[in-house]
């Protein structure tokens, strides 16, 4: 135990790993905000009363949700970088960044406007008759009474794809990002195969630290913002 | 269940003659669910402050009469004319011709992440584009009247279903409905909280709005309906006075359906 102990030491002076991890939930954080919003777009579309956006919204969704994350990320490489030369920051490493937090945004919208779909599955369809009845059209109802119901009964799976969202950021070095996770994890076993175990369980460890708050969270929120009926 | 003795009930020639133009305007109006044929040549016109009661058994078709009038189900043929305006199909100006008919649900549809008072204001300040605060002084004066001023604050989970069939007669009020459509507003309540809808309607029916009500309230028909529509299988069969058709129904659809609820 000691000696396993002595080798975190080490390997905590050799590597950042704080920093690998600060750039994993950097790109969750900025995928997390990106895809909330346009997964509230397609959420919107695919239950809106006109039958081309939702088909649309529909396309997206089934086409990215079963398309590999890696896949993506490889695409805004090669496709996206390498062939249509499309940069989005002068500084190198920025632009991976940007890269990354893109390929993240547009993989993980699906499965918010679906988490969110849930959740408005979760609102009586009483209260959106209610609400045009009123005089309420589509937008002005959606934003005023169906989505803020639907985001109380939809934080449980939201917080699902949060947590997927800040693991799969790791894929990121699949669009260059060095500097987080996985990248960090590669380098420290090329280096320091002896010490296996230890590297195995910083990252174990890391990431099940920064997930367990999320589903505390998220399970906390749920319950204290359900809406009673 | 009755809630009023025959003597209250205003004349029926009198109160005919008191009548408006036509505000509500059902032409040969045709509705399907699949092979069911719900609404059959429908043809109905409810004029300025009168107050039509629709009764039938259940499958009739007589909630989806009266969801048909707003829109909230498309109708196969036929035509809606409110205030002698046709029912647009879609957009803005069916949201705004909505905002002129008060809706009252059987299940009262209060929006249930809205206070009370939000409940109420909602319409009038995101539809009507009325200043908040003037919108606030008349929902407090509009819940004063129906008896749940007091609630204002609450979430709508934390009253009766009496009560909150109260705030959603408010919040339609809110809205100044050239006229109010009633989906069945008492069969979802326990009986010690009927009566306390049905006054607010009662009131409301004196003071001359125009009121479509699908219930099965015999004493409210005869306390303050105008006229009985008794509709089976899609079709309106019978209309009469209240007096009338419950002392004596033409039709033996009738005269079964009355004979079922009035034997006990």
């Amino acid at each position: 135990m000691g000696d396993f102990l002595s080798q975190f030491g080490e390997l905590f002076a050799i590597y950042d790993v704080p920093a690998a991890f600060w750039v994993n939930i950097q790109l969750t954080f900025w995928a997390a905000i990106f895809s909330l919003i346009l997964g509230t777009v397609l959420a919107l579309m695919r239950i809106s009363p006109i039958a081309s956006l939702q088909w649309a919204g529909a396309a997206y969704v089934n086409i990215l949700r079963n398309t590999p994350l890696t896949v993506i990320m490889t695409f805004l490489f090669l496709a996206v970088w390498t062939q249509l030369q499309i940069t989005l920051s002068d500084d190198f490493a920025q632009n991976f960044f940007r890269f990354g937090v893109i390929g993240l945004t547009v993989y993980h919208a699906a499965f918010v406007c679906e988490a969110i779909r849930s959740g408005v599955n979760t609102v009586p369809l009483g209260q959106a008759e209610a609400a045009r009845a009123i005089g309420l059209s589509f937008l002005p109802a959606a934003r005023l009474i169906i989505l803020p119901q639907a985001f109380r009964g939809a934080i449980a799976p939201l917080g699902n794809t949060l947590i997927a969202l800040l693991k799969n950021s790791t894929v990121a070095v699949a669009v260059s990002v060095s500097t987080e996770t996985s990248t960090l994890m590669r380098e420290m076993i090329e280096s320091n195969a002896n010490y296996i175990y230890a590297i195995f369980m910083i990252f174990a460890i890391g990431f099940a630290v920064l997930v367990i708050p999320i589903g505390l969270l998220t399970t906390f929120l749920s319950n204290r913002l359900a809406v009673r009926r | 269940m009755d809630h009023g003795d025959a003597t209250t009930t205003t004349d029926p020639a009198e109160a005919e003659s008191s009548l408006g133009a036509p505000l509500v305007e059902l032409k040969n109006v045709n509705k399907h669910f699949g092979e069911l044929h719900v609404l059959q040549d429908i043809d109905l016109t409810v004029r300025r402050g009168e107050v039509l009661v629709v009764i039938g058994p259940s499958g009739s078709g007589k909630s989806t009469l009266c969801r048909a009038i707003n829109r909230l189900e498309t109708i196969d043929s036929g035509e809606i004319r409110i205030d002698g305006q046709p029912l647009p199909e879609e957009g803005k100006t069916l949201a705004k011709l909505r905002a002129d008919v008060g809706m009252v649900f059987q299940a009262f549809n209060l929006f249930a992440h809205k206070t009370i008072l939000e409940n109420v204001t909602l319409g009038p300040v995101k539809v009507r584009k009325e200043r908040s605060s003037a919108a606030k002084e008349r929902a407090l004066q509009l819940l004063d009247r129906v008896g749940v001023k007091n609630q204002a604050q609450k979430m709508p989970a934390q009253l009766s279903g009496g009560q909150q069939q109260r705030v959603a007669i408010a919040r339609a009020l809110a809205m100044k409905p050239k006229v109010m459509l009633f989906d069945e507003p008492t069969s979802a309540l326990d009986p010690e909280m009927i009566n306390e809808v049905l006054d607010v309607m009662v009131a409301l029916a004196k003071e001359g709005m125009t009121m479509i009500v699908v219930t099965h309230e015999m004493g409210f028909a005869r306390k303050a309906a105008n006229r009985v529509v008794f509709m089976a299988d899609g079709q309106i069969v019978e209309e009469a006075t209240p007096e009338e058709f419950f002392t004596a129904p033409k039709s033996d659809r009738a005269k079964d359906f009355l004979s079922k609820i009035l034997s006990h």
